[in-house]
């Protein structure tokens, strides 16, 4: 299934939010890694998209994930769509 | 190389917080005389963080129920329940939970935290979906990790949060298990319950409740915050814990629900465990006797808590939302955070220090506890100690918060 690309569209948008002013943010970007957030930041973060694709992300479906297309494609696969 | 490397990190942090003047995990107890009272590093201390909420570890009557166990029945079980490691107090103190909780069936674990690890991995299986509060204690996470089925998070005390997610369940396979606490730990919030029992019902799910801090704290009977709600039948399944308002330790499930004793030979941390020790069963059983006939003990530890609260929300800290025994003031960062427990150590006043990420925010915490053993004037010591450290630190008031989220 190929990377829906405004699931990752809304998914930068929103990291933009909560990274500092500037911060490059790519598809690839790893999200603990290049972006530096914690964990319990992460969570959060992980929650507001849950509100937004009206879907619940299972925990160790997040464990697995570490760049944003990884994500996209974990929030597709949970039924995600960026119209929604 | 070394397979210890991954742990650079948190070697580092614990460095750095000893740097601050803090190593609250070096914290080591030469000698304790009462609930409220020891001495560490050979200077006496006021103890206001130790879930002993009931001060219960000193009363006469458990001291001495303990010691005749102990000589007859000796030090030890050597053994788990499923082998030679039950003796007639583990069914006695299992038909007295029972019997104080108004349920048919009663497990008794060696800790609380395996009897979390154990309820939460049995009686979730591969299509089965585990609902938990975010803010969950860490025997809650682990039991959820180790449990076959899928696990979802739902926000902290958020009923709304978890009907949407019980909504997008429906038709799937298998059954729900949703988890609460009756008072969270860090910061001595309760649960909604009456609305997460409402969501319950309306979905037909079923609610697993951990009353660690709430059992012999809250209700009528003490039996926790669903009892003080109204809502009392509605939890399934109640866990609970004996190493607070119960004074020794171990852990138990209590439930209603026919087919439970099953566990006993499906449950992997009930049964390839030791079982709790002859004097630890009958500390425990002679501290259940105090909750049940001295609910006065409650009503003191609620003064107390009440005191210690506000007095602490009049001087201006930010705390809990609210009024529960533990008292738990929000700091801005670590190194104020640090400090202030190192200061008050110095003042005689222990207290937890509760740092992220085991915090629900980037807020670290001083936690306290108060037990019914204080006393007033012990209560306004402690007080006057962290109104006069958090003057001295400049945490108090408008923006004492400020640099955290
Ligand atoms: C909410 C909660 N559940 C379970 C436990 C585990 O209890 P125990 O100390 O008996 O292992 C604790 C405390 O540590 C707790 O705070």
């Amino acid at each position: 299934m190929p990377v829906d690309m405004d699931i990752v569209d809304i998914i930068i948008a929103q990291l933009e939010k909560i990274t500092p002013p500037g911060t490059r943010i790519t598809p690839q970007s790893s999200i603990m890694g290049d972006l530096g957030l914690d964990s319990l930041t992460v969570m959060n973060f992980v929650m507001w998209l849950e509100d937004i694709f009206d879907i619940s992300v299972p925990m160790d479906q997040i464990v697995e994930v570490e760049s944003i297309a990884d994500l996209a494609e974990a929030l597709q696969k949970l039924g995600a769509k960026a119209n929604s | 190389m070394s397979i210890l490397d991954k742990f650079t990190p948190l070697a580092e942090a614990r460095k750095g917080l000893a740097g601050l003047g803090a190593d609250p995990f070096a914290v080591t107890f030469d000698s304790v005389s009462s609930p409220a009272e020891a001495t560490i590093d050979g200077r006496p201390v006021l103890i206001l963080g130790s879930n002993n909420y009931l001060g219960l570890t000193f009363d006469a009557d458990v001291i001495a129920d303990g010691l005749a166990a102990l000589e007859k029945f000796g030090s030890g079980t050597t053994g788990s329940r499923i082998a030679n490691g039950t003796f007639g107090g583990h069914h006695a103190l299992e038909r007295r939970i029972a019997e104080v909780f108004r349920r048919k069936h009663a497990l008794t674990f060696s800790t609380g935290y395996q009897a979390n690890l154990g309820m939460l991995m049995t009686l979730v299986g591969k299509d089965d979906t585990l609902l938990i509060d975010a803010d969950s204690h860490a025997s809650i996470y682990d039991g959820a990790r180790m449990a076959a089925g899928q696990v979802i998070r739902f926000r902290h005390n958020d009923p709304d949060d978890l009907a949407r997610r019980l909504r997008r369940l429906e038709g799937a396979p298998g059954e729900t298990l949703v988890v609460i606490e009756g008072i969270y730990s860090m910061l001595g919030d309760r649960a909604p319950v009456a609305e997460i029992a409402a969501v319950k019902r309306e979905h037909g799910v079923t609610l697993l409740v951990d009353e660690a801090h709430s059992f012999g704290v809250l209700g009528p009977n003490g039996l926790g915050a669903m009892e003080e709600a109204g809502v009392y039948d509605d939890a399934d399944f109640i866990v609970g814990t004996f190493s607070k308002s119960l004074g020794s330790v171990g852990g138990y499930c209590v439930s209603d629900l026919d087919g439970f004793e099953i566990l006993r030979l499906a449950c992997r941390p009930y049964m390839f465990t030791a079982s709790l020790p002859p004097s630890v069963i009958a500390t425990t059983l002679k501290a259940l006797d105090h909750v049940e006939n001295r609910p006065e003990l409650r009503q003191r530890l609620a003064a107390n808590a009440d005191r210690l609260y506000s007095g602490l929300a009049k001087a201006g800290f930010k705390l809990g939302a609210q009024v529960s025994p533990i008292v738990s003031v929000r700091l801005p960062d670590i190194p104020v955070a640090a400090a202030f427990w190192g200061a008050l150590l110095a003042e005689g006043v222990y207290v937890n220090l509760a740092l992220p990420p085991a915090t629900p925010t980037l807020e670290p915490l001083l936690r306290t506890s108060v037990t019914a053993a204080h006393s007033f004037a012990q209560i306004d010591r402690a007080i006057a100690a962290i109104v006069a450290v958090g003057n001295r630190l400049g945490v108090i008031g408008a923006d004492a918060v400020s640099s955290a989220q």
